[in-house]
């Protein structure tokens, strides 16, 4: 056996280390897959046998290769098993490789319970520690629960080093299992007052982490707090709860009184930038939380302000960065204030570090008003021109949409200006997505704004001509979109419809959703047209206009796409009917005009019973309003309709005879789709190509050598007439957008613009650029369903799986129940933390006076009745009286005595807080009486 | 909470990784990879917070770095994390290392990464910083690092011994030994 035991270990000698390993795959660069899945297979050899430290060795390996990501899950159990060793050494490696490689779900944890136990309770501490530092990575549910008890153990160790982890592992274990929060709470509330600067550190920073999520239990707290923040000169503890009271202060604006002079001195003394921080950052949430009613208010605003201009004129380019960050919290609520310091903030417009220029463009939201607006546009897109990189670009894009458009596009004095500021920025070069953006950008404007649309047509008919005449000119296809609905949708607003249609029909290849905008909107410029000759009864000139569609739309019809097909057929039937129509009535009255004299020229038109035309345009009738975000949501379903029950029973598909069974399927829905049109996705179009084609060779019944080519070579083979533009191609490569800036630098050199202007907008007929109050009209009105309101009570909450929406527990409320007996329902265990919870509770009483308690529980008998409904989640009821509140306001009495000491005022603050409170019990809301503290009942203090 | 702590080298090979949240480990490796590319395309002059990690975190989170001669330090955190006061942390982090690895390098980092992980351990525990205190961190490492050697004692002597001629490195000094290029000397060789 010994024998045995010296072969194992000089064998070991020669087994390959970490070190090996890590320097065998440094010498085997180009083989590394190769090499390091020969060292497994020796790992796998080692775990085999039976010597201990040769099994720590190969855990020590593969927690290396975990890092250069191989899986090692496989090795879970001899993890465990070198985890179980009785040495320092190897279990060392053991714990490390499980921190490294488990996750809380691995059902190999179920092994693990009881030698963690044994290990917790350790005589040596760092064997203790070393569990409980692996442990706190890949705790689960099942070992939360099984270990709570021993950790909580652990809180009242001698030794700091233990109780320090031991209180942060409390959080891991709150996490997993929220039981444990309730009977734990009182022992890490202690933990706050720990001789050991360490456990105290530890104990806030999970309180804060607890508090973060559920701010308003952990109100109470804020007392111990308060005296840590004055006393304390631990940095890293001073930013934690410096941090925590920001959270807590919206909840209570009373707190945020009381913080504003101990954080302003703290900001005046401190010569930590991360305290300095915090500290401005907690005086903003304050300052947010009461934003009247204080005296200093605007001195404290000001001392912040300044003191972030320090930080952001800093060469400290993270200063810089962290200042920016805090002004944008502060412009939200002041906006005056940062404005002050607008030089600064376009100046870091210009820095060399992108973060920085981010968080500056982030706070230009705020800066703009009428009178620079354009100004600052103007420096964005000169900042676009520079810019490298799409992000940049991106975001710089959005900003300058996000400026203009803010408020219904308050800011805006002059539309044209926007538009042409628009049509520039869709010549540049973004990401993908933002065509979309200054498309949807252009629709919106032009829907919400009547005085502009006639400009923006005209504009837009400009881009379409240029775009199909020319090949060198680029912009964003998802511009045409908006364009073309644009010049269709406000058709009535064009000079020029024939002109337009014409070049819209030479569109050249465009993405599918695009093509069908472009048919769609054809037919409605066709049916303006129609309109207008049909009136001068010019027959000739409609039937012309007719062919040239029906040839267009011959080649539309060929298209490979779905939805450019259905709409061109759709299209091609209309027009087929106005031209038979038309041709019909144009052999009748020119046979009438033979009949009749010349004289009588416009009779046909009357005794026409109709007017095709009405027909056509009535298609298209019907003004679009804005739509308020979620009103889809909100559309009630009508009674009886049930939206899963299928409509038809679903047919089986059959491959074989799938061609008539679509064309079928394109006739149904075709209604329905022209209406509702969704964007189909990169990969939906390709696929739908794809299957189309696919199709297309196999049937038998399909003209081929029709397909997709030849439809391109015909667009391409239209000829291109040159059009006779009354603007001129290359100004729309200038910065026409400039001009507007010239028109505001001297007003009176502009009549020419104005009288421009005046045509524009003959009703507003404003003159002024920003002086005076635009007359024009943004509608701000949105659509919704009957009944439905805009608000946000629907909206999506955070995310559901959130570990710590099952920690939002009423910490105090079991402090009421100890005058109680346990009620019949409660389990044994329960008892057993109740008791707990007396002894707790106990040590809590001794700071109170002792008379105090007597009377405490008389009120609490008497409130007996009302606690029960609260802890049956009544919460929200509102309690009539006084009393509830009462805990509540003594809670910040005690506040105030801890804080203040000052006595005189005292009283008469409780008066003022009496009355308050009278005020407020009329309106009480649940939150208040959620957040009732520990307390002493404010009689005692009368 | 911070989320992870990721130490990769100038070209992105990972030198540390713990995450404090699971993800499978070619997760894991994109992560890094991400992290890596986000990082690395920063000049030295810039500020060291970095927001849009999409793998990792989410809007709340932040990614906050320095960088060392040839090591950069990531850690990945959320808002109730100090901003500098990280910073800091990566600077008592580094600090540590150097007393604990004498000058220490990336060839440190390399060859003990198991001893980078207690280190770290003694200052991060489950995503939360356990203590900055310097001399605290490096007793009780020192204490921990007793204990081994106790526990080696005189058994561990011979491994000692062999690793130590490991560490010559005699395959590499081997390697190293020029000998005269030989197709050339027979190309030399006159008949």
């Amino acid at each position: 056996m010994a024998l045995k035991k010296v072969k194992g270990n000089i064998e070991r000698m020669f087994d390959k280390n970490l070190t090996d390993l890590v320097r065998g795959i440094r010498n085997n660069k180009e083989n590394e897959a190769k090499y390091i899945s020969e060292c497994m297979e020796g790992i796998k050899q080692e775990l085999r046998q039976d010597n201990l430290s040769v099994k720590s060795n190969a855990i020590a390996k593969l927690t290396y290769l975990q890092m250069l990501g191989y899986d090692v899950s496989w090795a879970g159990f001899n993890i465990i098993e070198v985890m179980s060793s009785s040495k320092f050494t190897l279990k060392r490696i053991g714990y490390l490789a499980a921190s490294q490689s488990f996750h809380c779900d691995s059902e190999l944890l179920m092994l693990t319970t009881n030698m963690i136990r044994k290990e917790l309770n350790s005589q040596n501490q760092y064997e203790s520690g070393l569990a409980l530092t692996s442990l706190s990575c890949y705790i689960s549910t099942d070992l939360a629960r099984d270990l709570s008890n021993d950790i909580l153990t652990l809180l009242s160790s001698t030794k700091p080093y233990i109780r320090k982890k031991a209180v942060l592992m409390m959080y891991k274990v709150f996490l997993k299992y929220p039981e444990a929060l309730r009977p734990a709470f009182p022992r890490l509330k202690e933990k706050l007052e720990d001789p050991d600067p360490g456990v105290q550190s530890a104990a806030v920073n999970v309180v804060c982490e607890l508090a973060r999520k559920n701010p308003k239990n952990y109100l109470s707290l804020a007392p111990v707090f308060f005296k840590l923040m004055t006393t304390s000169t631990n940095n890293w503890m001073l930013i934690k709860i410096i941090k925590l009271f920001g959270a807590l202060t919206p909840l209570e604006p009373r707190l945020g009184k009381k913080l504003i002079e101990p954080l302003t001195n703290l900001i005046h003394s401190t010569s930590a930038m991360s305290l300095l921080y915090e500290c401005i950052n907690t005086v903003i949430a304050v300052l947010i939380s009461i934003s009247s009613g204080m005296p200093n208010h605007a001195a404290s605003i000001q001392l912040c302000v300044q003191k972030l201009r320090i930080l952001i004129e800093d060469s400290d380019q993270n200063l810089k960065y962290l200042g920016l960050l805090a002004m944008s919290k502060i412009l939200k609520t002041h906006p005056k204030s940062v404005q002050a310091h607008k030089d600064l903030i376009l100046q870091c417009m210009e820095d060399k570090d992108e973060s920085i220029r981010l968080r500056a463009l982030d706070l230009l939201y705020g800066m703009v008003s009428k009178k620079n607006l354009m100004e600052i546009v103007k420096k964005l897109m000169v900042h676009m021109d520079k810019a490298e990189g799409t992000v940049y670009r991106d975001e710089l894009l959005s900003k300058i949409i996000l400026i203009c458009s803010q408020n219904n596009y308050q800011f805006i004095t002059n539309f044209e200006w926007y538009i042409t500021v628009l049509v520039e920025l869709a010549q540049m070069e973004f990401g993908s997505k933002q065509g979309h953006v200054i498309g949807a950008q252009l629709m919106d404007v032009c829907i919400r704004v009547q005085a502009i649309r006639s400009f923006a047509v005209t504009e837009m008919a400009q881009v379409l001509e240029i775009y199909t005449s020319t090949t060198q000119f680029t912009i964003m296809q998802e511009v045409l979109y908006a364009a073309a609905w644009l010049c269709g949708e406000f058709v009535s607003e064009l000079k020029k419809p024939e002109q337009t249609l014409e070049a819209m029909l030479k569109y050249k290849f465009v993405p599918q959703h695009i093509e069908s905008v472009f048919l769609q909107n054809i037919l409605k410029i066709f049916a303006h047209i129609v309109r207008t000759y049909e009136i001068d009864n010019r027959y000739d000139d409609i039937i012309r206009v007719c062919e040239s569609l029906t040839d267009k739309l011959n080649d539309s019809v060929k298209s490979g796409e779905l939805e450019v097909q259905e709409r061109a057929s759709t299209s091609l039937i209309v027009i087929g009917i106005v031209q038979e129509e038309i041709t019909a009535r144009k052999s009748s009255s020119s046979n009438n005009i033979m009949e009749t004299d010349s004289s009588m020229e416009s009779k046909p038109i009357n005794e026409q019973s109709y007017l095709i035309s009405d027909e056509l345009l009535s298609l298209f009738s019907g003004e679009l309003n804005p739509v308020a975000p979620k009103a889809q949501k909100k559309v009630p379903i009508p009674d009886g309709l049930d939206l899963d029950a299928w409509i038809n029973e679903p047919i089986e598909e059959s491959d074989t005879d799938s061609e008539p069974e679509m064309t079928e399927n394109l006739f149904v829905k075709s209604e329905r789709r022209s209406i509702v049109y969704q964007e189909p996705t990169e990969e939906e179009m390709k696929k739908s190509r794809e299957v189309r084609k696919y199709e297309q060779q196999n049937n038998p019944h399909y003209l081929k050598g029709v397909g997709n080519g030849a439809a391109e070579e015909a667009v391409e083979n239209i000829p291109v007439t040159e059009l006779n533009l009354n603007v001129p191609l290359k100004v729309l490569r200038q910065k026409r957008s400039d001009k507007y800036l010239n028109v505001n630098a001297d007003k009176k050199s502009s009549k020419k613009k104005k009288s421009k202007k005046k045509k524009h907008k003959s009703e507003s007929s404003s003159d002024g650029m920003f002086d005076k109050e635009p007359a024009i009209e943004v509608r701000r009105d949105m659509e919704l369903p009957e009944g439905a309101t805009l608000s946000d009570s629907d909206s999506d909450h955070a995310a559901k799986d959130d570990p710590h929406r099952a920690l939002d527990i009423d910490l105090h409320l079991p402090i009421y129940d100890y005058t109680q007996k346990p009620d019949n329902e409660v389990k044994e265990p329960k008892a057993k933390k109740e008791k707990e919870k007396k002894h707790t509770r106990k040590k809590v009483e001794k700071e109170n006076l002792t008379e105090q308690t007597e009377k405490l529980k008389r009120k609490n008998r008497e409130n007996e009745t009302e606690n029960k409904e609260k802890s049956s989640k009544k919460k929200s009821e509102k309690l009539k009286g006084k009393k509830p509140k009462q805990p509540k306001e003594s809670n910040l009495l005690e506040l105030d005595e801890e804080i203040g000491g000052v006595k005189k005022e005292k009283k008469e603050k409780s008066k003022d807080k009496k009355e308050k409170v009278k005020v407020k019990s009329k309106k009480s809301s649940s939150d208040y009486e959620e957040a009732v503290g520990i307390s002493t009942p404010s009689k005692e203090f009368q | 909470m911070i989320k992870a702590i990721l130490v990769f080298n100038n070209h992105g090979k990972p030198r540390l990784s713990k995450f404090y949240q699971y993800f499978a480990e070619d997760m894991q490796q994109q992560i890094i990879k991400e992290t890596f590319q986000l990082v690395s395309k920063r000049d030295d002059n810039v500020c060291n917070f970095l927001e849009g990690g999409s793998l990792i975190g989410g809007s709340d989170y932040k990614l906050i770095y320095r960088h060392y001669a040839t090591l950069y330090f990531v850690f990945c955190v959320d808002s109730s994390e100090s901003e500098l006061g990280i910073l800091d942390l990566i600077q008592v982090f580094v600090e540590t290392l150097d007393k604990c690895f004498e000058n220490v390098c990336e060839l440190d980092l390399i060859f003990h990464v198991d001893k980078v992980h207690y280190i770290l351990n003694e200052l991060v525990m489950g995503g939360m910083v356990l203590e900055t205190n310097m001399t605290e961190i490096l007793t009780r490492i020192e204490d921990q690092n007793k204990l081994e050697k106790q526990e080696a004692g005189i058994a561990a002597a011979p491994a000692r011994a062999v690793s130590a001629v490991k560490n010559m490195n005699i395959p590499q000094q081997i390697k190293d030994i020029k000998l005269p290029d030989l197709p050339q000397a027979i190309k030399d060789l006159k008949f």
